[in-house]
């Protein structure tokens, strides 16, 4: 069976460009130039140099002792929230910038939810004297100010979405629009792995790293490339594609996405969408989709604003459809609470985004000798005002 | 019965006026009063917009009256009953306008079918993809007669713009810049060169330019170079402000067509 997305940029039934003509030029140009531009070698060395040295790659697999004891497996952490900026979005961000370069672009937009995609998007712009605009849901702007301020020091404008629930569907929205308003001379650098074909591909590209230096880590550590489980969490999906890219086709390596429960899956108040979600359509693509009866978006809602999507890449709404992968999810409180654990554990505060990965491994059953990588995809600086306002700890 | 589209542009070749609103807004009850008082006031197409959630081609007045109309409760098939019940009261053509995902979720046959038995005689889905109509639309909607509008704007290519003349049955959407809807209150040179580009190219089928159109000045510039035009967001606008809403429309359609 295949993962990679077929020729007319569909992954099974889930993909597919479905844009307003007003956006087709823009995205043809893409479609038609991302694998001839970034399969060059120059691309690449620049691609790989700055990994390297800007970036901090490769980021280390680190073997979590107190972990691996309190849940009797091997638990290895790979450790993006070492990246530069915080979090693996900036692998994404500097892949799309040299392509926006090499299109002769000279403005850059993006959308933002926690704000890691923004700050890394502001970051390369900074790098490479790029103009950079970031929309920003209204209610994310409130709940991650410090990462708005980030991008502000880094020089970019921070654009508020203020319609829907003001957070990351309208914050795309807004930069979407954006894009078909100035056609020519902008690229729209989008955070995840979603979107209208090429995007998803794109970014998984670009993330792909994540999984490629696993891969090596892995033999240099068990003498063994593949692991028994990936564990990585998934609002649309950028870091858990990452980490999952280069075992797509080791069918022995398990595949754990963990979306979030919000107030629980039957809350009415949550961001699992493949628990909760029917193919549709949204932000030009079809994927699985929180709509009701009536295919209106339904608002998703996560304390975590990385998760607070209502949608998926539409690559992962296939592997849930051929269960090449599982998803799970895990409640605000649970992830909260992995947060702390991870902290006093290893001495590591996660984004909170990634501590909805890490309560995954209280739902997870374990051999003793199973070996899981866990994707820890961010750091949790940002979040500290959300775990001052949970406070139990 | 012949596809009242058809049937028009084969009466009228200038100045064909096209006015859209939202089903549903301001008030759930609104779709059917507004329709029968724009055809009384001289509008030839009636456009009536599915309101979806997140409507990425529309600016924010349009927007709005998507979130407004979703609040009242409107759902597609009150709307199509609302059509429906106007129909028999009006004999212009109905052309629907809405994104995919409702009309998915409802079933597209479904949809379809139901669309023509309330008397719409054609579709206007901005993020349909030409394949996915020849694959999942096509067959249907040339058995019922339906006709299935495409958009074309100033960047789309000279090939892609006889691709869209192809698919396209009833009329072609012209958009009148690159932008989201309501953005401007007068036209540029690029814009006149790009209408004059639309005039002298050979068309199946009849062109209707839209997006930008808000008052007699750009609505007449518009049919100067096309067979008409169509005017949104203006039109949300002036009902936004409505106090009495038959009143108001009566007025909207004079002024525009420059008889006030």
């Amino acid at each position: 069976m295949k993962y990679t997305v077929d020729e007319s940029g569909f992954y099974g039934n889930f993909g597919g460009a479905y844009i307003p003509e007003m956006l087709y030029p823009n995205v043809e140009e893409l479609r038609l130039n991302y694998l001839a531009i970034t399969e060059q070698k120059s691309f690449n060395e620049e691609f790989q140099h700055l990994l390297r040295e800007f970036v901090g790659r490769p980021t280390p697999l680190y073997f979590a002792q107190r972990l691996s004891e309190r849940y009797q497996a091997h638990i290895y952490l790979k450790r993006e929230d070492l990246c530069h900026t915080g979090a693996h979005k900036i692998n994404n961000t500097i892949g799309q910038i040299l392509l926006a370069k090499a299109l002769g672009k000279s403005k850059i937009i993006a959308e933002t939810g926690a704000g890691q995609h923004g700050v890394a998007t502001a970051t390369v712009c900074a790098l490479m004297g790029l103009d950079c605009t970031v929309y920003m849901g209204k209610l994310d702007m409130e709940r991650q100010k410090p990462n708005v301020e980030r991008m502000r020091i880094l020089g970019a404008r921070v654009v508020p979405a203020t319609s829907g629930n003001q957070t990351l569907k309208d914050a795309t929205n807004e930069a979407m629009r954006h894009w078909i308003n100035n056609p020519t001379d902008t690229h729209y650098i989008i955070g995840s792995v979603v979107g209208p074909h090429p995007y998803p591909d794109m970014v998984a590209r670009f993330q792909s790293v994540i999984s490629q230096e696993i891969k090596i880590q892995l033999i240099d550590q068990t003498g063994n490339p593949t692991p028994d489980y990936v564990v990585a969490c998934v609002g649309g999906g950028s870091n858990a594609m990452g980490a999952f890219y280069h075992f797509l086709q080791d069918d022995h390596v398990q595949l754990i996405g963990v979306e979030a429960a919000g107030h629980g899956v039957d809350s009415g108040e949550s961001a699992a969408t493949t628990a909760l979600g029917k193919p549709g359509i949204l932000h030009g693509s079809k994927t699985l989709l929180m709509q009701t009866q009536d295919g209106q978006v339904i608002e998703p809602y996560s304390i975590s604003a990385g998760l607070d999507y209502p949608g998926i890449g539409p690559i992962h709404a296939h592997l849930f459809e051929t269960e090449r992968a599982s998803f799970i999810n895990i409640t605000d409180e649970e992830a909260m609470q992995a947060g702390i654990m991870l902290s006093r554990t290893e001495g590591i505060i996660p984004a909170i985004e990634t501590a909805h990965a890490i309560a995954a491994l209280d739902k997870l059953q374990f051999d003793k000798d199973d070996v899981v990588v866990l994707n820890l995809s961010g750091r949790g600086d940002k979040d500290l005002e959300t775990y001052i306002r949970w406070g139990k700890y | 019965m012949k596809n009242r589209l058809t049937e028009l542009f084969e009466k009228k070749k200038k100045d064909v006026l096209a006015v859209y609103y939202t089903a549903g807004y301001p008030s759930l009850d609104d779709t059917e009063v507004i329709g029968k008082t724009l055809v009384k006031a001289g509008t030839d197409i009636i456009e009536i917009g599915i309101p979806f959630s997140d409507p990425i081609a529309d600016g924010p007045i349009i927007q709005a009256s998507n979130k407004v109309a979703l609040d009242n409760g409107m759902q597609v098939s009150l709307l199509l009953e609302q059509v429906k019940a106007l129909r028999s009261q009006v004999s212009a053509p109905i052309v629907l306008m809405g994104y995919l995902n409702p009309v998915y979720q409802y079933g597209i046959h479904k949809f379809l079918i139901d669309a023509k038995a309330a008397g719409v005689d054609g579709l206007i889905l901005p993020d349909l993809p030409a394949k996915e109509y020849e694959d999942n639309f096509k067959a249907t909607c040339e058995s019922l007669d339906l006709s299935v509008i495409f958009l074309l704007t100033p960047t789309t290519s000279l090939e892609r713009r006889n691709k869209v003349d192809q698919l396209s049955t009833g009329f072609i959407y012209a958009v009148s810049a690159s932008s989201t809807t309501g953005n401007s209150k007068s036209f540029d040179e690029n814009q006149l060169h790009y209408f004059e580009t639309l005039k002298t190219q050979k068309w199946r089928n009849p062109v209707l330019i839209g997006f930008g159109i808000s008052n007699h000045e750009t609505f007449s510039q518009a049919c100067q170079y096309s067979a008409g035009a169509i005017v949104g967001s203006a039109f949300i606008k002036a009902l936004e402000q409505s106090k009495d809403i038959k009143q108001t429309i009566q007025t909207f359609v004079k002024v525009l067509r420059g008889n006030l």
